[in-house]
């Protein structure tokens, strides 16, 4: 039932707009991307961090980012949740009631560097890219500030230079590309006195993720954050309490950005192509009718022009008839008059006579 | 200051007052929102704004853009209706709609110009690097193509008023053109705005986010423009009834009648695809959370509501209740916009990290609507758009 019903729906969802052409403007666009082949990675074993902040420090310098309000060897900063700032490209957060955790467990963000970016399918000036080595690299010298990738983000973490009248950008982790090209480690990845952070391909790190899954069952839960997220990511996690428990969110789904969005794009050469079509027959329709009611609309004043032409005839005879009528009772009615008054004059000659025969 | 007198000297009648309440407070309006203008561009969106990391988009976008481009729906849905449909008897409606249509668009660029970081920057999408994947690409595309399709469209009434009759014969004979283009690229951007909400299936509301979005905000539209042209009319004819020919007052009951029922009609689509949307993600339970009456309020007082009434209004030919009713519908549309854009996005935060908009932001929003409807009085006051012009009477 519910699979025919949503067939249905789907259809009539084709009819409306062609959301419903996801699937197949997906299979004609969009290859399933699995990532460039020997592009690198990082992975954060979330069991290992301690919090110590070293990798914020390094971030900031390695990026020129401006000083931080708080010094990084200053820990209560961790007390409150933080997020991306514009001027922090990093930060590490502290949960303390992780699910079946002793102490508290250390997280760091950053931003993940999909597969398949979301913030890159929003610019409409193409200032994301995925570079072959791993990077989502940003352009800022095209950057309109729009801030669409900024609501795109699932991970909430692109920020925006809010305070700069003249030249804002978009403001989030590089990966360290430019080190990277360089053959240098990520500024974080070699700050880490914990190992908390390795570099590498991506390919090598799911399989090391993976060994230690099935080296350590009792410390790690069985789930590598990233491998599948939204299409997948660059940044990989392992951790050793649900995800969920630690402020990443398990209900993204594995749906890639760009695929949310194909069965809208795929809808406009349905749009360009028909309507045109449609509203020139619905124009045709209503200039016929138009036409046809014209064309009725002559023929009823003829025939009223008819009919009243024949109504009036009709009439005038009447009255002419009635008029006819109407003369001969006057001419009765005068000839009686006078064949009255004649009578009378012969009866009153008469009298007369015998009045004058009497005298 | 000088240069507004004089826009509104014209308007009233020689030696009545500049000072009518109207002036005033337009003009106290139009001076904040100068000063706050100027902040906005010296001191950037910080300065004047409440959008953080986690509200990129506020009231600029939810309510100016978002609401702005579905109310300004009423110029295709009107010449739709008249030079496609062959409804004739509505053609006293469809400059006006026009007019209100071409302001409402070039008002939302103007918007645009505030909101984005660098603004000088907008035409790079087409000019420097297409990012043809996204949805923003195709809203920006046909926004500035329909302003353009609008401003051709409106051009017959200035080339009426300066009396340049062969420039206007050529526009005149393009309208079929002209209108099924503005068609096309209004059902494209109408319902791309609503897609543009399909890449965060994690920030909105499930009650609000849907596959059908684009369908949603499309439908709505319509909805939207149809209450416009009987609001706009409405208000019209309170300001300016000396202004308007004996068409136009003839026409006008038709017009509400006419554009109630079909408002009443697409509304009652309208409902059933919104309920269809929940039961195919079955979604119901959360009718019973706080979003969930947020959403039923939406639902019932704002869309099945209005359905109610504009249907009664129609078949009583209660003229009174139709006005009423497109002010509610289009209320229910803005809200609408705002619920999908600020209110039911970001639903995961704790309430004290939502954005709720700085006074400086509404402050440009009501420089902006302002300056709209002091420049639909110059125009409506002047050239022949409640009217037709006596040269050009019966050449449609
Ligand atoms: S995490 Fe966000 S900003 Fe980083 S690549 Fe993915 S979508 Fe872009
Ligand atoms: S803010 Fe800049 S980078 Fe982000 S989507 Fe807009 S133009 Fe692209
Ligand atoms: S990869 Fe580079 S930019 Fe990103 S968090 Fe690490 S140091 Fe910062």
């Amino acid at each position: 039932m519910s699979v025919s019903r949503r067939k249905f729906l789907g259809w009539l969802g084709a009819a409306g707009m062609g959301t419903a052409f996801g699937t197949s403007a997906n299979a004609a666009s969009n290859k399933h991307f699995t990532g460039y082949p020997d592009s690198m990675g990082i992975l954060h074993d979330i069991s290992l961090c301690v919090g110590c902040r070293s990798c914020e420090a390094a971030c900031n310098k390695v990026n020129e980012l401006p000083p931080p309000e708080k010094p990084f060897d200053d820990k209560s900063v961790l007390d409150k949740k933080r997020r991306t700032t514009a001027s922090v490209h990093t930060v590490v957060n502290k949960y303390d009631n992780a699910e079946g955790t002793k102490g508290p467990v250390f997280v760091k963000t950053q931003c993940n560097h999909c597969l398949e970016p979301a913030c890159a399918s929003a610019c409409f000036v193409k200032a994301f890219a995925k570079t072959k080595e791993g990077p989502v690299s940003y352009d800022p010298s095209v950057c309109v500030g729009c801030r669409y990738c900024m609501v795109a983000c699932p991970f909430n973490i692109p920020t925006y230079e809010y305070d700069s009248a003249f030249s804002p950008r978009v403001m989030k982790c590089t990966m360290c590309h430019s080190r990277i090209i360089q053959g240098r480690l990520p500024g974080c990845v070699e700050s880490c006195p914990k190992e908390a952070l390795t570099f590498g391909k991506r390919e090598d790190l799911l399989r090391i993720a993976r060994e230690r899954i099935r080296k350590h069952p009792e410390r790690y839960v069985d789930h590598i954050y990233g491998e599948h997220e939204m299409g997948g990511t660059s940044w990989l996690y392992l951790s050793n309490t649900s995800f969920a428990s630690i402020g990443m969110r398990e209900d993204l789904g594995t749906t890639a950005a760009p695929n949310l969005t194909a069965g809208a794009l795929g809808a406009v050469p349905l749009v360009v192509g028909l309507w045109p079509v449609l509203l020139t027959g619905v124009y045709a329709m209503s200039k016929r009718k138009e036409k046809i009611a014209k064309e009725e609309e002559a023929q009823a004043v003829g025939d009223a022009v008819a009919a009243t032409k024949a109504e009036g005839e009709e009439k005038l005879s009447a009255a002419l008839a009635k008029a006819g009528k109407d003369k001969d009772s006057a001419i009765k009615r005068e000839v009686k008059k006078a064949l009255e008054e004649a009578a009378k004059a012969q009866k009153e000659e008469a009298a007369e006579a015998k009045t004058e025969e009497d005298a | 200051m000088s240069q507004e007198a004089a826009v509104f000297g014209e308007t009233s009648p020689p030696g009545k007052s500049l000072y009518t309440p109207f002036n005033v407070i337009a003009g106290i309006i139009l001076i904040v929102g100068f000063v706050i203008t100027i902040l906005r561009f010296t001191k950037g969106l910080g300065a004047v704004t409440n959008l953080d990391n986690n509200y990129p988009w506020g009231i600029w976008i939810g309510f100016d853009l978002m609401a702005g481009v579905a109310l300004a729906a009423g110029g295709y849905v009107t010449s739709a209706a008249v030079y496609i449909f062959g409804m004739k008897r509505y053609h006293s409606a469809v400059r006006p709609a026009i007019l209100t249509g071409f302001l409402g668009y070039a008002l939302v660029v103007v918007a645009l110009h505030y909101d984005v970081g660098r603004p000088w920057r907008l035409p790079y999408p087409f000019i420097m690097q297409q990012g043809t994947t996204s949805l923003l690409f195709e809203v920006a595309a046909c926004v500035a193509l329909y302003l353009t399709v609008l401003f051709i469209e409106f051009s017959t009434a200035p080339l009426e008023w300066l009396g340049l009759k062969r420039a206007r014969s050529i526009v005149v004979r393009l309208t079929m053109v002209l209108t099924i283009f503005g068609v096309i690229l209004s059902t494209l951007h109408q319902s791309s705005l609503g897609a543009l909400f399909l890449l965060a299936p994690s920030k909105l509301h499930p009650l609000w986010y849907s596959s059908y979005l684009p369908v949603f905000f499309f439908v709505s539209s319509v909805i939207a423009g149809l209450s416009m042209v009987i609001f706009e009319s409405t208000l019209s004819h309170r300001y300016f009834a000396h202004k308007m020919d004996e068409t136009h007052l003839a026409e006008k009951e038709g017009v509400a009648l006419g554009f109630g029922k079909a408002a009443s009609l697409v509304l009652a689509g309208y409902f059933t695809i919104k309920v269809l949307g929940i039961s195919m993600d079955n979604n119901w339970h959360l009718l019973g959370t706080g979003y969930g009456m947020w959403f039923l309020v939406e639902l019932l007082g704002f869309i099945a509501l209005p359905c109610f009434l504009y249907a009664v209004g129609v078949r009583e030919k209660n003229l009174c209740l139709i006005k009423w009713t497109s002010g509610l519908t289009v209320l229910g549309i803005i809200l609408n916009r705002l619920n999908v854009c600020l209110i039911a996005f970001n639903w995961h935060l704790p309430s004290d990290e939502k954005y709720f908009p700085h006074w400086m932001e509404i402050g440009i929003s009501v420089f902006v609507v302002t300056a709209g409807i002091v420049v639909f009085r110059f125009i409506v006051t002047r050239m022949p758009i409640l009217y037709e012009h006596p040269d050009y009477k019966d050449s449609h």
